[in-house]
């Protein structure tokens, strides 16, 4: 097991790197280089152009040298000094700005996961098992429902309602006194306070689908030979549902962790800037729009690293819970 | 284990153990009705071996499933009994229940299922869960009809394991199906089956999906196990060799309907139904000749079963049949006549 | 086997040989059940209810795209300039406590006394008829020829003030927008963008799955590892901030026309990873059916194997998972354009229309603004529905 946990680890390296080239890539996508941006828009605000700051940033940053020894500073700052690069629209090292944005993003993404699996796992066994009934229909109305609707539609109607009919802003992770107070456990109180709404508009797209996963995982399951040995051996019918078939349609679900992170991330992300959260999404499109380049190759570098450490989870527990995967190792 | 070696001295052979009347079972699709089972009709004696004969699709295995309640949906027994005599134990007297009356779900139900009949299945790749070790679904069988301690129900197993000559059984205890060979995994169908000693065993097809060699030896230790717990077996096959080797008494079946049956001789040595003739005609065989001493050819069964939903008119063997008399096979199903020798047969050849 | 059955063999009474007496009473009954592959996927899609209703509506939808300009009563930048921020015309049936054809009133503009915030009621003396293939304004139809004629519409009079700028009503079934354009128009015209753009960035992604994931399927070994690999590193990428990225470095000031491909091929890019499993999947299975290896005994070369053996047989799901794949791509595009990185104005889709609901106080002053996002979600949903029917049909057998 351990060997298959390290050589999984090593399977990522490869991985990690071509995304950071591919991060580093879109960091050089806009014309021009990020220090005659800077300079400009420096110049622009009336502030004091320091060539000697701009010339000490182009040799920490490596500008005007080929790409590849850019690329190579690059990441030999960030693997030796945690240095991300510097964010020109803050005026501030990038490591300062994204690490409380991505934790947020994280917690809520994963916890739109647990929820969605929570609802979908029940819904989907009972459709499954009690095909054609009138539940499993409306279940499969409300799936298709919440596949239709995009979530950060789901947001803006949820935000106009909220706020017709109850009067109330439901955006946002923090209450107005909370929003740039340190973190205590008072801030995180009123986060978890504003935290469920925008974790059920995120969860209602994914759970739309897995429910339909495990209503087709287990409908083909229930078939299989090895049900019908357990009802011949007299195992009561709710027991053998939840023992046998449904244990082995879950196991696709532990397969698939690593992408519906990356679908959740995604999905977070619009829906955070209808609903104003303090998340990476809002950061990232200012960042881009704004080619605040170094901080928005560093959110997609994360970004993605993120979901390949979901996906190295989502492997070990799929090995845990399926031995046939185990012995393959 | 002792107990149940000597159970089987006490089994009377004459003693009825089973009683299928008129049973029908029909599935209920989109297309229309299939009518899987059209009135079947046989009698199992307690530690008798009775071989169910036909082509795929002639409602053997909807016999089995209907025995133990378990046809899948959108199948339901419509008509008929299954009366199964359930023999007295300590806690209770002996008893008569009708299968076919009985909730599938219901807790009557599920003891006799795998408490007093049980069945092996034809995939031994498949019949076992993949995601639960060998011991778990063992010990899960023994701990729903046996009123015993986990320790003991271990006990059980790994008797019953090595019972059916699995090698070293403690290890095969906390192994996956997937880490075992087909002829292991059926080796362990085969005691989960009997962990309980149940008084009849369903085998359908058990040795279908096994190479030859291994079938031998399945079939081997069906025999000395029955001979141990004297259980009455239906064996399911489209093998004719193993009904020879096997079974006391077979029943043909063609499109739900019990078309021949008679003793095993008899079968073999005067099968009556044209069916029956020509099912023993399509075996591959050594040494056999025809009239001019030449190797004779090999005769297959013209055609194909027919369509579930479009059952002919008449014998619905007709189509198929060498001695069909037009006017009369096409016309009406012939009733069962029962011939000398308790031999009964489905057919107008035997009208008086 | 055992010697009784050696004996038993000899002994049985030889069967004739050659077919049996009454034959031909089957094979009359087989003629009936000999239909072809496609006419059982078609039974098999007919049965499907929602997925045909999908289908009428999918029709429906390229209809509009076809001819939007002849569906749309109005131009999508025909400004009324006295009806900002309408509300929807109510088409209504009675007048004066009779019935007669359906007819909107007039509208009568008044200004709140403390907001100052216009206020649109129905003045009941003027009654416009709404009819059909009424004469407004001029368009160009498919830039060929130009003509007057719209679907349906009102009677009345509008005056051009300026280039765009109209005085005058305008029947407004789903109300104005911010500068008075007709949403109901806008939508229509927005269909054209979302519902193609969808279509052509699935294709571009089927010709690059179909090559990829075919050469992935049919030759296995290295060449498939690295596929492999590069599909998983592509999809380890949340999709949203990967486009988000690549569609940040196109020039702001590109020609609607070059964004409108860039965005396409953006979205293709990114999306093709799914359809190239779909696709290496089936030629993995292929590749072992008895029919490929006869081809390949028999001669046939690779390419006629592909195209002539395997391609026929997972055809259908293909286009199952290309049905499928489309309403993802049209949510890539509007969620794109509504943050501002995809499409942008004068350009009209869905996404862009849904731009002008971004901002809670205007969705609060005009929900209708919200309605562009009604029409993505009908057009997901008839996608998603009806490629589920073609996916079960497409195994007619099964």
């Amino acid at each position: 097991m351990l060997l298959y946990i390290i050589r999984r680890i090593l399977f990522m390296i490869p991985t990690l790197a071509a995304i950071s080239i591919l991060s580093f890539a879109i960091i050089q996508l806009p014309p021009g280089d990020f220090l005659t941006s800077y300079a400009a828009q420096l110049a622009q605000e009336g502030d004091l152009v320091d060539e000697e700051e701009l010339e000490a940033l182009a040799q920490r940053y490596g500008l005007g040298q080929p790409v590849y020894v850019q690329y190579w500073k690059w990441i030999k700052g960030i693997a030796t000094k945690g240095d991300w690069g510097q964010s020109m629209e803050w005026q501030k090292p990038v490591a300062e700005l994204i690490w409380e944005r991505l934790a947020l993003t994280v917690v809520l993404s994963m916890s739109a996961l647990l929820v969605s699996w929570f609802i979908a796992i029940p819904i989907g066994v009972y459709s499954a098992t009690n095909q054609y009934s009138i539940l499993d229909y409306s279940m499969t109305a409300f799936s298709f429902i919440g596949l239709g609707v995009p979530g950060f539609l789901l947001a803006l109607i949820i935000l106009y309602l909220a706020h017709s009919q109850l009067n109330m802003n439901v955006g946002g992770l923090f209450s107005e006194e909370y929003m740039l107070a340190p973190w205590s456990w008072a801030k995180i109180m009123d986060m978890l306070a504003h935290i469920w709404v925008p974790m059920f508009i995120v969860a209602i797209s994914s759970t739309a689908g897995n429910i339909r996963i495990t209503r087709a995982n287990l409908l083909d399951e229930l078939n299989k030979p090895y049900v019908e040995t357990a009802r011949a051996k007299g195992v009561k019918e709710t027991k053998l549902i939840w023992k046998y078939p449904v244990r082995v349609a879950m196991n696709p679900f532990f397969s698939t962790v690593g992408w519906s992170l990356a679908s959740l991330i995604s999905g977070t992300t619009l829906v955070a800037m209808v609903l104003s959260l303090q998340t990476t999404g809002p950061m990232l499109l200012r960042s881009l729009t704004a080619q605040d380049m170094y901080l928005a190759g560093t959110f997609l570098f994360m970004l993605s690293t993120l979901t390949i450490i979901g996906t190295l989870i989502s492997d070990v527990l799929l090995a845990i819970v399926d031995p046939r995967i185990r012995l393959e190792q | 284990m002792e107990q149940a070696r000597n159970d089987h001295v006490l089994v009377d052979t004459d003693e009825v153990l089973l009683e299928i009347r008129d049973l029908k079972t029909h599935f209920f699709m989109d297309q229309g009705v299939v009518h899987a089972l059209e009135g079947v009709d046989f009698t199992v004696n307690r530690g008798q071996t009775i071989g169910l004969v036909g082509e795929s699709g002639c409602g053997k295995s909807v016999t089995a499933r209907s025995i133990l309640s378990i046809v899948p949906p959108p199948g339901r027994v419509v008509q008929g009994e299954i009366l199964f005599h359930r023999a007295p134990t300590a806690d209770r007297p002996g008893e008569t229940v009708d299968m076919a009356q009985l909730n599938p779900k219901g807790s009557l139900a599920r003891s006799i299922r795998g408490g007093d009949i049980s069945m092996v299945f034809q995939e031994p790749m498949t019949s076992l869960s993949p995601v639960h070790t060998i011991g778990a679904q063992i010990i899960e069988a023994i701990s729903l009809h046996r009123d015993c301690s986990q320790e003991e129900a271990t006990e059980i197993t790994v008797e019953m394991l090595r019972r059916v000559n699995l090698p070293q059984p403690e290890g095969v205890l906390k192994r996956y199906p997937h880490e075992l060979s087909g002829g292991m995994r059926q080796r362990v169908m085969i005691a989960m089956a009997l962990s309980c000693q149940p008084s009849l065993l369903i085998a359908d097809e058990p040795t279908t999906a096994l190479d030859v060699t291994t079938q031998a030896q399945i079939l081997t230790l069906m025999q000395e196990l029955q001979e141990e717990f004297g259980m009455a077996i239906i064996f399911i096959t489209h093998d004719l060799g193993v009904i020879a080797q096997m079974v006391d008494y077979v029943v043909v079946m063609y499109l739900g309907e019990v078309v021949e049956m008679a003793d095993v001789n008899s079968i073999f040595y005067d099968p009556k139904h044209p069916y029956t003739r020509s099912l023993l005609h399509s075996i591959p065989k050594l040494g056999r000749k025809s009239v001019e001493g030449l190797t004779s050819r090999l005769t297959a069964i013209h055609g194909v079963v027919p369509d579930p939903y479009s059952i002919p008119k008449g014998c619905p063997y007709h189509p198929r049949c060498h001695d069909a008399v037009r006017g009369v096979c096409d016309t009406d199903n012939p009733t069962l006549h029962t011939l000398p020798g308790d031999h009964k047969v489905r057919c107008v050849l035997y009208d008086d | 086997m055992s010697q009784q059955e050696i004996a038993w063999i000899d002994r049985t009474p030889d069967i004739p040989e050659g077919p049996p007496l009454l034959e031909e009473s089957v094979a009359e009954d087989e003629k009936l059940f000999v239909a072809s592959y496609l006419q059982l996927m078609w039974w098999r899609f007919i049965k499907h209810r929602m997925a045909v209703i999908a289908g009428i509506i999918f029709i429906v939808l390229y209809f509009i795209v076809a001819l939007c300009e002849w569906v749309a009563p109005y131009l999508p930048e025909t400004s009324f300039i006295q009806y900002q921020l309408s509300t929807p015309s109510r088409i209504r049936w009675v007048h004066e406590g009779r019935l007669q054809r359906p007819f909107v009133y007039g509208i009568k503009t008044e200004r709140d006394s403390e907001t100052l915030k216009k206020i649109y009621t129905e003045d009941k003396e003027v009654v416009y008829p709404v009819r059909f293939f009424v004469r407004t304004e001029e368009y160009e139809a498919w830039g060929l020829w130009s003509t007057d004629r719209h679907l349906f519409g009102i009677d009345a009079p509008i005056e051009e003030r300026s280039l765009g700028v109209v005085q005058g009503q305008g029947l407004f079934i789903l109300g104005t927008d911010r500068i008075g354009r007709d949403l109901f128009s806008r939508i229509v015209y927005g269909a054209r963008v979302s519902l193609t753009i969808g279509l052509v960035s699935v294709i571009i992604s089927l010709v690059l799955g179909l090559i990829l994931g075919g050469i992935s399927g049919y030759y296995g070994g290295t060449l498939d590892n690295a596929i492999q690999r590069l599909i998983e590193f592509i999809r380890s990428i949340p999709e949203i901030p990967l486009i988000m990225a690549l569609a940040a470095a196109l020039p702001i000031d590109m020609d609607i026309i070059v964004r409108y491909f860039m965005v396409t091929v953006l979205l293709a890019f990114v999306g093709w990873t799914g359809l190239a499993r779909v696709v290496r999947g089936r030629f993995l299975s292929l590749r072992e059916e008895d029919f490929v290896m006869a081809a390949r005994f028999s001669g046939s070369s690779e390419i006629r194997i592909i195209l002539r053996h395997m391609m026929p047989s997972f055809m259908s799901h293909i286009i199952a998972s290309l049905t499928l794949a489309v309403p993802g791509m049209i949510l890539s595009e509007t969620g794109l354009s509504f943050i501002g990185l995809g499409l942008r104005a004068p350009a009209i889709s869905w996404g862009v229309l849904l731009q002008e609901a971004q901002n809670l106080r205007s969705v609060a002053l005009a929900p209708w603004l919200l309605l562009p996002g009604a029409a993505v979600v009908i057009s997901v949903l008839a996608f998603n529905f009806l490629g589920d029917g073609i996916r079960d049909a497409a195994d007619p057998y099964a």
